[in-house]
């Protein structure tokens, strides 16, 4: 087994006086993909923001190669560098190209030669097929291109882990593919990746592991073969209904 | 130091004088701001509206105001138009100025207003079979309108805070009057610049900054609609 | 129109448009300085400094730069505070131009998501090269557009300058007509205006452009 790179123990977060997570623990070993499914406002996107530093815990404490991430002595500048983030809105930066927004993190935050970064990063643009747009503004690009640069951007960084926060919800469908394809072919190559997602059939295709998130706390959590075909809750069960549409023509249009 | 501010306005009629002086600045501007929102805001609907050439006509005549400093338009009025044989009182030809101005403003904030309405929100109204003077009256105008008065109270402020240009064509405002007092005592009494200067400071601003505050309530109010 | 006069006169409004072309530039590079500072004070919330420079923002921009310098050149100096006609303008200029560069700029600050801040932040950007690489430009690109607007606003707002005894384009005309050539002083005024004011404005609606095409819309 690969040794783990982060765990969560307990993890307590609240929005004011509305508690979003209760106490979530959770580890994830080198290389494993989880998929992090829910309904809305389980918490799933808190807890990839907690991740990284984006919202701040209540209680509880995450550790990420062997160190304590949380607390009064976190350096979340430094943690960030090693934990990638793409966002549902790609947040490209509007006033930098392509290539510009990508070299900003290894140039700016890690002060690496700017041949060594460029190289990495048309590497990268390569294998996602965009290398042709290094010089494009991100006002020029589709969604799912824009996409697709965002992730780059973050791998670019060379992050230990990634994580994905609804990547697809704001593509048109037909884009969504492009994006899930980039993924897969990570997740194929051993990057360590946690993934929050409402599609069901890629979260099943790429998962090491399901984590079904409800109300804040871990319900279920079992290979995608076993969650997807026998869940084992009746919370699981009845949100995977929610995806099946073979009870459509008795509902009908009345 | 008290007592120098008080001999400077119990002296002779000085208050009452500053306070007529603060009545011809209200004058000036109230008359003025209304006179521009009177002509503004039939300009404006016009440029608003698909007539072309009429549309050209104001955008041009808009940034041709908008060029010159309004002292120079009102100094150049002052001293022109009695050349050509038109006669009017320097207090008549500040308001002729500042609402030449104010107009050119409001006409362009109107235009802003109306125009800035996405079409979709007509097309609804239409789709829901309204006639288009209900569309106008129901839809348009009131969407319109909150658009454009926190613009129309600036500018309000705006031209409140230009009236001081009068002091160059001699008419007792507010900022003539000081001056006045100020030479007057200001031989006797040292510090009477700092009051009489003072003064009339806190009175602009005493006008001014509610009418500000009152503009971003509305805009924070209406922000969402 | 007396053509002769005209080019008799040219040399004496050269000199005059070159004083408030002078006074404009500095009070303009003063009042983007100080109103930068101001915002930066209010989007960091600092204690104290942010309190202060909205107090300072409400007061200079409810009220005249007329008497603003009233006060500067004719209070100050009894107060021991004793400034010339050119300090005046353009202390004047920066302290009106200051509050409403601030605004300028809070507009375009205001306008940066808090999800771009936080693609930043998942970069690894600390909070100076956030400001510099993600915030700033995008504020600025917003902010332009007003702060062109107030630019040429405070261009024309010079012409009072002959109040505090400074011999600029208005103190000329105004002293040539009593020579009884008032055609000819105003025609030159109006395109000494024109000459001073119209570049800068056709220089701001470029840049206006400029940014909008750089544009923005992810």
């Amino acid at each position: 087994m690969e040794q783990e790179i982060l765990i969560i123990r307990d993890l307590q977060k609240s929005f004011g006086e509305t508690p979003v997570l209760n106490g979530v623990s959770l580890s994830v070993r080198q290389g494993e993909v989880l998929v992090i499914i829910g309904p809305s406002g389980c918490g799933k996107s808190t807890l990839l923001r907690c991740l990284n530093g984006l919202e701040p815990i209540n209680s509880g404490e995450i550790e990420f190669d062997g160190k304590i991430i949380t607390g009064a002595q976190a350096n979340w500048n430094l943690v960030r560098q090693k934990i990638g983030m793409v966002f549902q809105n790609y947040e490209l930066f509007p006033h930098l190209n392509v290539m510009e927004n990508i070299l900003l993190g290894p140039l700016k935050v890690q002060k690496r030669p700017k041949a060594e970064a460029t190289e990495v990063a048309c590497g990268w643009l390569e294998r996602v097929g965009l290398l042709d747009r290094a010089e494009a503004y991100p006002r020029e690009l589709s969604g799912g291109q824009k996409q697709r640069v965002a992730i780059v951007r973050a791998l670019a960084m060379a992050p230990e882990i990634m994580l994905f926060d609804e990547v697809t919800a704001s593509l048109d469908p037909e884009m969504v593919r492009e994006v899930l394809d980039v993924m897969l072919s990570l997740a194929s190559q051993g990057l360590t990746m946690l993934i929050v997602t409402h599609e069901m059939g890629f979260a099943r295709a790429v998962a090491d592991k399901i984590i079904f998130l409800d109300g804040g706390s871990i319900v279920e959590s079992a290979p995608p073969d076993i969650f997807f075909a026998n869940p084992s809750t009746e919370r699981a069960r009845r949100f995977l209904n929610i995806f099946e549409f073979d009870e459509d023509k008795k509902l009908g249009v009345s | 130091m008290l007592d120098s501010a008080l001999s400077v306005f119990t002296a002779g009629r000085n208050m009452a004088r500053l306070m007529e002086g603060l009545g011809v600045t209200v004058w000036i501007s109230l008359a003025s701001v209304g006179l521009s929102a009177l002509i503004g805001i039939p300009l404006g609907l016009i440029m608003a509206s698909p007539k072309r050439a009429a549309a050209k006509a104001i955008r041009l005549y808009l940034e041709t105001i908008r060029v010159m400093p309004i002292l120079v338009l009102l100094f150049l009025f002052y001293y022109s138009l009695s050349k050509v044989g038109i006669n009017l009182t320097a207090f008549l030809v500040s308001i002729l100025v500042f609402t030449l101005w104010g107009a050119a403003e409001m006409s362009d904030l109107v235009r802003a207003a109306v125009t800035s309405l996405p079409v979709h929100q007509k097309e609804s109204g239409r789709a829901l079979g309204l006639t288009e003077i209900q569309v106008s009256l129901y839809i348009v105008i009131p969407q319109a309108i909150r658009r454009l008065l926190p613009g129309v109270i600036n500018l309000t402020t705006r031209m409140i805070k230009t009236t001081p240009f009068v002091f160059f064509i001699n008419i007792p405002d507010l900022m003539k009057v000081g001056q006045q007092i100020v030479e007057v005592s200001g031989v006797r009494d040292y510090l009477a610049s700092v009051w009489v200067y003072g003064f009339i400071f806190l009175i602009y601003f005493a006008i001014c900054y509610p009418v500000s505050l009152f503009s971003r309530f509305l805009e924070n109010r209406w922000q969402s609609g | 129109m007396d053509f002769n006069f005209i080019i008799h006169c040219l040399p004496l409004f050269v000199a005059a448009a070159k004083l408030t072309v002078t006074l404009a530039f500095f009070g303009i590079a003063l009042s983007l300085a100080v109103g930068a500072l101001c915002a930066v004070a209010n989007y960091y919330k600092v204690p104290v400094l942010k309190q202060l420079a909205n107090a300072y923002i409400e007061i200079a921009r409810n009220t005249p730069l007329m008497i603003q310098l009233f006060f500067l050149y004719f209070g100050l100096p009894r107060l021991g505070i004793l400034l010339d006609g050119k300090t005046c303008a353009i202390v004047g200029l920066s302290f009106l131009g200051g509050a409403y560069m601030a605004e300028a700029f809070r507009g375009g600050l205001v306008a940066v998501s808090k999800t771009q801040i936080e693609a930043g932040l998942s970069l690894g950007l600390n909070r100076f090269q956030l400001l510099r690489h993600v915030v700033f430009p995008q504020a600025l690109a917003v902010a332009v557009p007003v702060i062109s607007a107030t630019a040429i606003f405070l261009m024309k707002e010079t012409s009072v300058f002959s109040i505090v005894a400074l011999p600029d384009l208005m103190y000329l005309a105004k002293d040539l007509l009593k020579e009884g050539h008032s055609a000819e002083s105003n025609f030159l005024l109006v395109i000494s205006y024109l000459v001073i004011i119209l570049p800068v404005s056709l220089f701001f609606s470029y840049l206006e452009r400029r940014f909008r095409f750089a544009g923005f819309g992810s």
